[in-house]
């Protein structure tokens, strides 16, 4: 049966379950009910600190709201069932970390060539390998944006707070929906084991999408292909007599295999890159503070974002015009917007939990006449306001 | 019994557009797949109430040449992705068509876990003691001493008997036949579409170009003298010596029960929950 999460009864159920009002928790519960209030009703996943909470939630609560639970036997097979899943109209999910989201590039690439919508939540810990499993970190800023092999188009969001993440979670699907592609939560182990208050809002406030289905047999004939001008096809969903090929090798706006003529290769590859750019505002977010007469600007993302604003309010007392910008969506990149204030300040600093991966994303769009530097830290612990802060006063 | 015209079978379950196959001359494939569709033809099965499922290799490109809901993913990991399915859509039945590399080297796990969870679903395995479409390595399914292109001098590894590991990872419907059984074969995939819980029907297939020209079995006919002299009937098996069976392929039913599937069980579990925990 195919869930949406918008219909009455569902909306009944969460309100009865998940009264309005504030609750205390961590990161990691925040993001699983985003995912049961943006309507996902399938998770598969396989335990990993410290993304197991969400699983744990999940594995509670989905019977509840008549949704499927299942432990799969790796990573590997927990997004290729949620991509199976996706296939039938019921809203997907799987979460893991560093070494899980290792495991799942390969089917991430097939979610993309196959334009199916998923939510991948990479709650990110301290690497390489198994590093420091209980630690968070920031390290996986490039493994969700060049992870998977060949040439692909990514949606990655990065939420700052408990509350955050349940909001970016919803947000996450909303895209992945609407766009028909998946999409990465960049979340870290310090927000996902952190406890605050955050309020659960009336499920009449959430605003959620559902994927375009087919209008009729002949734009079912072309789920691979541009039936309407905006460059996302509708979804044939399995079992409604479609007969609709999936595959993961090149093929032709209807479904079928073609690998051997490059114009089909090139218009499909071509078509899935588009399509983010012209849904750019859909998918683009951030937050900025005190950006209208910066002299220095910190750009920062994620658990980072937070004691970054905390040293910008310090410096800003103490007459610094510094400006905090943070992207929420982190690929694509906000790019133009770094231009557009890099010619407006004379020095960019990028803290983050790693020894600079968002920093290189900036280098791009900066000059080599402004200073940029970074303010990094790793070992698990994360960064201070007084260690932004010095780093502010110093540049 | 079974006296369609294949034309016909052809008409009416394959895709026009993706013929001719890309089996070669000699391979077993082909006929695989017209005994899966004879067998949904005899079932009276609508196509909407099908999905196909494959990883890949040769056999895995079976899902693009039906005209069903299909699913050509990943290599190996087709059981992965029908679990999703099944446990989303449990009306929806579920035929994955998968080879002997993708089943039991890359998919290995999978494969175990999904029939530890009976998942619902049928897997016709195409077993060919080779990686056909990459040019013939050995596979975990060549026979000791038999060549590929990664083992020159004659495999010195000790093969999987899958369906042996299918009755033991708890199946609920298990045969294997060589492709030139071919009435066996149909009924035994009629038995195991219709069977809830993991079914699989696995067939000793011919790959003459990939396989047999390696191991001086240039032609099908070669491929079939030798099926017909590696292969036992598991009811004379039974009579036989461990001695006697060295080097022996079983074929027959190797077992049939009923227990619970995944989605039986899911149902299950979920009620279970409610009088746990007294919702509604």
């Amino acid at each position: 049966m195919i869930i949406r999460g918008d219909e009455p009864e569902q909306i009944d159920l969460l309100k009865k379950l998940y009264p309005k009002g504030n609750y205390f928790m961590q990161g990691d519960e925040a993001i699983a009910y985003g995912a049961i209030f943006a309507g996902c009703r399938f998770y598969a996943g396989y335990p990993i600190t410290p993304a197991s909470e969400i699983a744990e939630t999940m594995a509670r609560e989905l019977p509840k709201v008549r949704g499927y639970y299942i432990q799969m036997e790796d990573e590997i097979g927990s997004i290729a069932a949620i991509i199976g899943a996706s296939w039938t109209g019921l809203k997907s999910m799987t979460a893991t970390s560093g070494p899980g989201f290792s495991l799942m590039q390969e089917n991430l690439g097939y979610a993309i060539m196959t334009e199916t919508p998923i939510v991948v939540v990479d709650v990110q810990r301290s690497g390489p390998s198994t590093g420091q499993a209980t630690k968070g970190a920031q390290g996986d800023f490039f493994q969700a944006r060049w992870g998977t092999h060949g040439d692909h188009p990514i949606v990655a969001i990065s939420p700052i707070s408990v509350e955050d993440s349940f909001w970016e979670t919803i947000r996450a699907f909303n895209i992945s929906e609407k766009l028909r592609i998946p999409v990465v939560l960049l979340a870290d182990g310090v927000i996902g084991h952190t406890r605050e208050q955050i309020r659960i809002p009336d499920p009449e406030e959430v605003e959620i999408v559902y994927r375009k289905l087919p209008k009729n047999e002949e734009e079912a004939k072309y789920p691979f292909g541009d039936v309407d001008g905006s460059l996302i096809p509708p979804m044939p969903l399995f079992g409604h007599g479609y007969f609709t090929h999936v595959t993961g090798s090149t093929h032709k706006e209807t479904g079928l295999r073609d690998v051997y003529t490059p114009e089909v290769h090139i218009k499909l590859v071509n078509r899935l890159h588009k399509k983010i750019e012209k849904h750019e505002k859909d998918i683009e977010k951030w937050e900025e503070y005190f950006t209208d007469d910066m002299e220095i600007l910190v750009i920062s993302w994620g658990v980072s974002a937070r004691p970054s604003l905390g040293a910008v309010l310090k410096a800003r007392e103490e007459g610094i015009k510094v400006g905090l910008f943070i992207p929420k969506t982190v690929h694509p990149f906000p790019g133009k917007k770094v231009k557009e204030f890099a010619k407006r300040v004379r020095a960019i600093l990028v803290p983050e939990m790693n020894l600079g991966q968002l920093i290189l994303e900036v280098q791009r769009y900066v000059n080599d006449d402004i200073i940029l530097k970074g303010v990094n830290k790793i070992g698990g612990v994360p960064l201070t306001v007084e260690e932004i802060l010095r780093e502010i006063r110093g540049v | 019994m079974y006296l369609k015209l294949s034309y016909e079978i052809r008409d009416k379950y394959l895709r026009k557009d993706m013929l001719p196959t890309i089996f070669c001359p000699g391979c077993g494939i082909g006929s695989v797949l017209q005994y899966t569709l004879r067998a949904i033809d005899e079932l009276g099965w609508s196509k909407d109430e099908v999905v196909w499922v494959s990883g890949i290799g040769c056999s895995s490109r079976v899902p693009g040449f039906v005209d069903f809901d299909g699913l050509h993913t990943t290599h190996g990991r087709a059981l992965a992705f029908a679990t999703g399915i099944k446990m989303a859509r449990p009306d929806l039945k579920v035929i994955a068509f998968m080879g002997d590399g993708d089943t039991a080297a890359i998919g290995g796990n999978h494969f175990i876990h999904a029939i530890r969870r009976n998942l619902d679903v049928t897997v016709i395995l195409i077993n060919n003691f080779t990686y056909g479409m990459t040019g013939g390595q050995v596979a975990p399914t060549t026979l000791k001493g038999l060549r590929g292109t990664t083992a020159p001098y004659g495999s010195f590894e000790n093969p999987f008997d899958i369906a042996e590991l299918a009755v033991a990872a708890g199946a609920n419907y298990v045969a294997r036949w060589t492709v030139f059984n071919y009435l066996q074969g149909i009924n035994s995939i009629k038995k195991a579409l219709q069977k809830k819980g993991f079914s699989l029907v696995e067939f000793l297939s011919p790959c003459p170009i990939s396989f047999g020209r390696r191991n001086r079995m240039k032609t099908a006919p070669e491929l079939i003298k030798w099926y017909n002299k590696i292969t036992v009937p598991i009811s004379k098996a039974k009579k036989m010596s461990p001695e006697e069976l060295e080097g022996k392929i079983i074929i027959g039913e190797f077992v049939d029960r009923d227990r619970p599937s995944l989605d039986e069980e899911y149902e299950e579990y979920k009620k279970r929950a409610k009088k746990m925990m007294g919702w509604e």
